[in-house]
């Protein structure tokens, strides 16, 4: 998953450079090569994440429509949901506004242990999701550090919403403050303060200046964020409980299911999962092309200018 | 509005920034800071604007200490080096920005934002570019946006951070000459940051020439320029030949060889620097000339006005490179070639004592 905030593809350099290099003589590569290359990279497509998706489909749609739906609308099905939701929508606001405050205060001010916060953002990237849920019942839990005095005042955490809350934040911590830092920092602090310099406060100069700059980056990273918060299922697995119908979210349910060997169940509310996936991908071609787009076409108005 | 800059100390870690600089600007004038890169001046330039706090020192605006002014209420017109221009909003908003950022009460109704933008953007001819976006603008225009922008808000005074440093040449003389004539319109205070002393020395009424923290020295174009206080400035504006000698009596050592100058200031015997400009060089085309500086003709440049002779240094100045200039005619009677030694006898002279030369030029 970590992986997908590096890899982007828009931001490559335009396709007419390979169109140019194919077509000289002195460039170009001996036909099998390219086939070669071209050959293990769409098989290796095609077996390892065309047929899981498209396996998931057919295995949900196996024993046809009303099963699917059945599978769907029940009760422990529609609760996962609505935990899954609720856990997303809590987590994603929260890292929203964590993610602009680190990334601002990485990106406009100098201090000391910079370097330290820049790293600690990863560590959920470089922790395994288990460890992270772990992490939360040996504080939390009623062995753990908090779990006697917290158990005395009748506040449950883990195997608990909370707890869920509690580690879909840590596990979807680093998405938007690592869209922003970069973004932030190449944009540097002139255009605020020109803001400043016209008047404008702190606050107008957020919301009329920085974040106009910032909010397709903003966007991308929310929109990834919000993928991992409803995907996730190591550290959430670890603090729910499996619960039925009270801590168990979709990827948990699907687990269960499986578990159960309802397999046309299991396959149906995965597929909404995947279904999910798919979603994002087209809103975050559709963001990164509205973001490079837009740029794009003023560079060109530009040319044309000077 | 006059600005006065007191005592102002500004350090980065261990880097003096600015060292004890005191400074008057009065109202009205068009002054240039100018100085090599990293003599302080941007840095002297946002003191006076609030965007860099000075560690000790004050700045007066208007006569009235600001060091506890917020940016936002000294009233301060600031043109960015790379402009700064808010590129999600077009011309017109960008130019609108400062009047809609008003408290409410202060703030001017819309159709009067209106007028005022046209107004400005008329000022800087470029009403036809309102709906454009920064992007699409070229330097030069972008420029002129900036500080349209800038005086929207009615500032009492303006700053300039190296307001022509990234424009190409043809557009640099352009806006040079328009800036003069704007500031000649509106007499508002100005203070304009250059390394370029020509840009300095054109368009400016006082020049301030600042080295490493200091000022150096101020004073009209043409005071700096034909009186420079300190070798710094001599080297700093225009190019220049220099001699290290040894005064001796109404000479001056240069090694073995003499140049014949009557420094009074000095004792025989001290050391001293001596700088002369290329027009101020006159060739002796007789190697064996009583006096001075012996040295070899390299290349002869030709072309334009006036003939540049590069030479390279001889006896005395061994090591050293000479640049002079000749009129065609002047070349042509004293049949100079490349390959050629000459003496070279300065028309005129300007003497420093050596100890505060090597210490400025260091």
């Amino acid at each position: 998953m970590s992986a997908a905030t590096t890899l982007n593809w828009t931001a490559a350099p335009r396709g007419d450079a390979a169109v140019r290099y194919e077509s000289r003589e002195a460039t170009r590569e001996v036909p099998w090569v390219k086939w070669t290359i071209l050959g293990i990279s769409l098989t290796f497509f095609a077996v390892f994440l065309l047929l899981p998706l498209v396996a998931v489909f057919v295995e949900a749609l196996r024993k046809g429509w009303e099963t699917y739906w059945s599978a769907l609308i029940h009760e422990d099905a529609l609760w996962a949901i609505k935990l899954t939701l609720t856990a997303a929508a809590i987590s994603v606001p929260l890292n929203l506004v964590f993610g602009v405050c680190a990334a601002w205060a990485i990106a406009k001010f100098e201090f000391r242990g910079k370097h330290l916060l820049i790293t600690l953002i990863d560590l959920p990237f470089s922790v395994s999701p288990v460890i992270a849920g772990l992490i939360y019942v040996l504080i939390f839990g009623a062995q753990g550090w908090l779990g006697p005095w917290l158990a005395e005042h009748d506040i449950r955490i883990i195997f608990a919403v909370p707890g869920i809350v509690l580690a879909t934040v840590f596990v979807t911590f680093p998405f938007v403050a690592r869209e922003l830092i970069p973004l932030m920092q190449a944009q540097g602090r002139e255009e605020e303060e020109a803001a400043i310099v016209l008047g404008a406060n702190g606050w107008q100069t957020f919301w009329y200046v920085t974040l106009p700059n910032i909010k397709w980056g903003l966007l991308y990273g929310v929109i990834l964020c919000n993928a991992r918060a409803m995907g996730e299922f190591g550290a959430v697995s670890v603090v729910s409980g499996h619960i039925r119908g009270q801590t168990n979210t979709l990827p948990l349910h699907v687990e269960i299911l499986y578990n159960e060997y309802q397999f046309a169940a299991a396959f149906a509310v995965a597929s909404l999962l995947a279904l999910l996936a798919l979603v994002t991908l087209a809103v975050k071609t559709w963001v990164e092309h509205r973001a490079s787009g837009g740029s794009q076409s003023r560079e060109a108005h530009q040319d044309a200018a000077s | 509005m006059s600005i006065q800059v007191r005592n102002i100390r500004k350090t980065f870690g261990n880097f003096v920034a600015l060292n004890d600089v005191s400074l008057d600007f009065p109202t009205g004038e068009l002054v240039a800071l100018l100085g090599p890169s990293g003599c302080g001046k941007t840095t002297l330039l946002r003191v006076i604007a609030g965007l860099e706090q000075a560690d000790a020192g004050q700045v007066l605006l208007d006569g009235a200490d600001a060091s506890g002014t917020h940016v936002r209420e000294r009233q301060v017109g600031f043109v960015f080096q790379h402009y700064a221009l808010f590129r999600h909003m077009n011309v017109f908003d960008n130019v609108a920005f400062g009047m809609r950022m008003k408290p409410r009460d202060q703030r001017p109704s819309e159709k009067a934002i209106r007028a005022k933008v046209e107004e400005l953007l008329a000022l800087v001819q470029l009403e036809w570019l309102a709906d454009r976006f920064p992007a699409q603008l070229s330097g030069g225009q972008r420029q002129r946006i900036a500080l349209a922008r800038a005086l929207a808000v009615e500032p009492r005074v303006l700053l300039l951070d190296e307001p022509f440093g990234a424009l190409d040449a043809k557009v640099r003389k352009e806006l040079r000459r328009w800036l003069r004539k704007l500031h000649d319109e509106l007499h508002i205070t100005s203070i304009f940051v250059t390394h370029d002393q020509e840009e300095a020395l054109e368009v400016a009424d006082r020049v301030v020439l600042m080295d490493r923290g200091h000022v150096e020295q101020i004073g009209t174009p043409e005071e700096v320029y034909r009186q420079p206080a300190t070798p710094f400035v001599y080297g700093f504006l225009g190019s220049v030949n220099f001699f290290h000698g040894r005064v001796d009596g109404s000479n001056l050592r240069v090694g073995e060889d003499v140049l014949p100058h009557a420094p009074q200031d000095f004792d025989t015997g001290s050391e001293v620097i001596a700088f002369a400009r290329p027009h101020e060089l006159d060739l002796v085309p007789d190697a064996h000339a009583d006096t001075g500086v012996a040295a070899r003709i390299t290349r002869i440049l030709a072309f334009g006005v006036t003939v540049r002779v590069e030479l390279d240094g001889l006896n005395g100045a061994t090591g050293q490179h000479f640049e002079v200039e000749l009129t065609q005619q002047c070349v042509t009677e004293l049949a100079l070639a490349e390959g050629q030694t000459v003496r070279l006898l300065p028309s005129r002279l300007k003497v420093f004592q050596r100890n505060d030369a090597i210490g400025a030029s260091a």
